[in-house]
């Protein structure tokens, strides 16, 4: 059935006010459907909103009316246009005004018609291939002279992400930061069904990113359980927790400390070094697990599994081990590949690689935050990410809390 | 404000004004006198007059001038051609008095503090019948506020402050069905504290009043509202109006604040 249909945009209090409600009302009305295109609402109460809905009708005289009697409710009509695209005047960066990318879910339009983009993830700049009329969002640094870069926010239109009206999981009921005093066995029990139902109904992938206190608090063995239970995919991590891990698997300590008593042990502050030493000295991880010399814990498990993983590096790193990427541009865009597919995300002790994945991520994927510190639960919880989960809580309390549920 | 001197019923753009019910000249001028005694000497406030001109009748309505804060001045765009002579006027006024001057699109209708009064911090903004709504958005941007638009649902009370009166940073006196359903929903949602009144009272022009911190004045007529208000601690000053009221207006629409 052919149908008509026309953007309008409003602006001004327009929730305050009651005319945003007004006009969907009034689209409802006439018979005729909205879609709202974007809708972007002031944070204080002085701030103006922002709203773009689609409006479309069976007739174009039905169209007419309702365009009609919403346009004295403020809703004005807007040229549609196709994006502005731009070649990149040179190798890495931008041409000027380019269009930054939230992470929300995006289109563009092209040719009349409209292109999702792909490979969605905030500031970053979408480009358009000439050739095969698909769009995708590409970082700064990977620009190449020539690209066709949207410029501008004509013809882009951005959605925030619906919330799944059937399902009633944990994502649906919660937002930020859990409060200590909600029964944390119950939520982690939540998280648990949720990444079941991810596995059984073929819904993505799980990224985990994970920092050194897995290992000092004793969470290893947690960790590699979840691992051989399948419900890790994708692992993003630095050299501090590889290091660690690998320093138990040798010598039983982690920064010296013994994993058995929480004693330090002898010339235990060098024990990490002697374990990126060792695994230096093999040529690097994956090495020294073939030949039987390192025999347990989470990067074996990873190995051994052949689940991908990225350490990226940083300026305090010891060693570095042979498998963590130092060019932290080339981290980045291994991780962001890695990204792909990903539908729910935790974050377990990690402050430095959990802001880094939040800006890698698109909006949609679930995630869940796990720290001991409230600011910083908060903080990872409430980034542009719509459906995140903040628990704060010790890590190894909930690996071994979650170990149980999974694999028992 | 503006003496009355050629004020009349000249034409009709409001149900209220019929040519066949013209404005008594001489009753006309002492009732203005009477609310200029009213607000200079009773309520204290320092007055400046324009200078009437013919051909200008409703120029005494200085509420429709446009909207004043601080140093700006919003001229009014307004909708009836009848109107449009005093714009040039009221313009000249305001720059002479060194007024910045921010004009709003010329397309669209908007008729001044006759349409927009504030309640505290926020303005609150009539439309449909005279003022557009799309002045809104931009009314808020140039005076860094949020502005609550409400759509004006009966002719007779075809501007906001016919139906509409701020009492305190809190209060507002309102004629709920002069209102669409979504308007009513929001002053309710919006002033903490509401004084409805009668259709009889409404009619007299009881909500185009005055209001100077707890002095109120008003169309003679009101004996309910001003109960209401004595009982809320105000001080209420009557004066006869009906001259004016055959143009469609009372009190408020014959003064514009300059300092709110």
């Amino acid at each position: 059935m052919r149908t008509f249909s026309w953007v309008v945009e409003m602006r001004g209090h327009i929730i305050d006010s009651l005319t945003f409600p007004k006009v969907l009302d009034e689209i409802l009305g006439y018979g005729a459907e909205y879609e709202t295109e974007e809708i972007v609402i002031g944070k204080t109460r002085r701030d103006p909103s922002y709203a773009r809905v689609r409006v479309t009708a069976s007739s174009e005289e039905t169209l007419d009316k309702v365009m009609s009697q919403i346009g004295r409710l403020g809703a004005e009509a807007v040229e549609e246009r196709d994006a502005l695209l731009v070649p990149a005047p040179g190798d890495g960066f931008f041409p000027e005004g380019f269009y930054a990318t939230t992470n929300y879910p995006t289109r563009i339009r092209n040719g009349g018609r409209f292109l999702d983009v792909e490979d969605l993830c905030m500031d970053s700049g979408i480009c358009v291939s000439g050739t095969e009329n698909r769009a995708c969002c590409v970082k700064m640094s990977r620009v190449k002279a020539g690209d066709l870069i949207v410029v501008g926010h004509h013809g882009v239109n951005v959605t925030p992400p619906r919330r799944d009206p059937i399902r009633h999981g944990l994502f649906e009921f919660m937002s930020s930061t859990v409060s200590p005093e909600k029964s944390k066995e119950r939520i982690i029990r939540e998280i648990a069904a949720e990444m079941r139902s991810v596995k059984s109904e073929k819904k993505g992938k799980i990224l985990w990113v994970v920092g050194p206190a897995l290992v000092h608090t004793g969470a290893r063995d947690s960790f590699r359980r979840i691992i051989d239970a399948g419900y890790v995919d994708v692992v993003f991590s630095g050299n501090g927790m590889a290091a660690h891990d690998i320093e138990a698997s040798l010598f039983g300590t982690s920064l010296g400390v013994s994993m058995a008593e929480g004693k330090i042990v002898p010339q235990g502050h060098a024990h990490h070094l002697r374990a990126i030493n060792f695994i230096r000295s093999q040529g690097g991880i994956a090495r020294a697990v073939e030949s039987g010399r390192l025999k347990d814990g989470i990067m074996h498990a990873l190995v051994r599994a052949g689940i991908p993983f990225v350490l990226a590096g940083s300026i305090r790193d010891d060693g570095p081990l042979p498998e963590v990427v130092s060019d932290t541009v080339e981290a980045q865009r291994r991780m962001r590949e890695l990204c792909k597919g990903v539908s729910v995300a935790v974050m377990v002790a990690s402050m430095l690689h959990a802001i880094a994945t939040g800006n890698l991520l698109p909006a949609t994927v679930r995630t869940v935050c796990v720290d001991m510190n409230t600011e910083m639960v908060t903080k990872l919880a409430d980034r542009g990410t719509h459906q995140s989960l903040g628990l704060v809580t010790d890590a190894e309390l909930f690996l071994r809390e979650l170990a149980g549920m999974l694999s028992g | 404000m503006c003496p009355p001197d050629y004020f009349g019923i000249e034409y009709e753009i409001n149900p209220w004004m019929s040519r066949s019910r013209p404005a008594d000249p001489v009753a006309a001028r002492l009732q203005w006198e009477s609310l200029f005694d009213l607000l200079r000497g009773k309520l204290g406030l320092s007055i400046s007059l324009l200078v009437p001109e013919k051909g200008a009748p409703d120029l005494v309505f200085t509420a429709n001038a446009g909207l004043v804060r601080g140093g700006i001045f919003i001229p009014s765009n307004f909708r009836h051609p009848e109107r449009r002579g005093e714009s040039p006027i009221f313009r000249r006024w305001f720059e002479r008095e060194g007024y910045e001057i921010r004009d709003l699109p010329q397309d669209l209708s908007f008729e001044g503090e006759g349409d927009v009064l504030a309640v505290g911090d926020d303005l609150f903004a009539g439309y449909h019948i005279r003022s557009d709504i799309r002045t809104h958005a931009r009314i808020g941007e140039l005076l860094d506020a949020r502005v609550l638009s409400v759509e004006l649902a009966d002719p007779r009370f075809y501007h906001l402050d016919t139906c509409f009166c701020p009492l305190a940073h809190d209060s507002a006196v309102y004629y709920p069905p002069a209102f669409d359903p979504y308007a009513a929903r929001v002053i309710r949602a919006h002033v903490p504290r509401t004084v409805e009144i009668s259709a009889v009272e409404a009619l007299r022009f009881a909500c185009n009043a005055v209001v100077v911190e707890r002095n109120v004045v008003l169309n003679t007529g009101c004996g309910n509202l001003k109960s209401i208000l004595l009982g809320m601690g105000y001080t209420v000053w009557e004066t006869d109006l009906s001259e004016f009221i055959k143009a469609g207006g009372a009190a408020k629409c014959l003064m514009l604040f300059l300092t709110p």
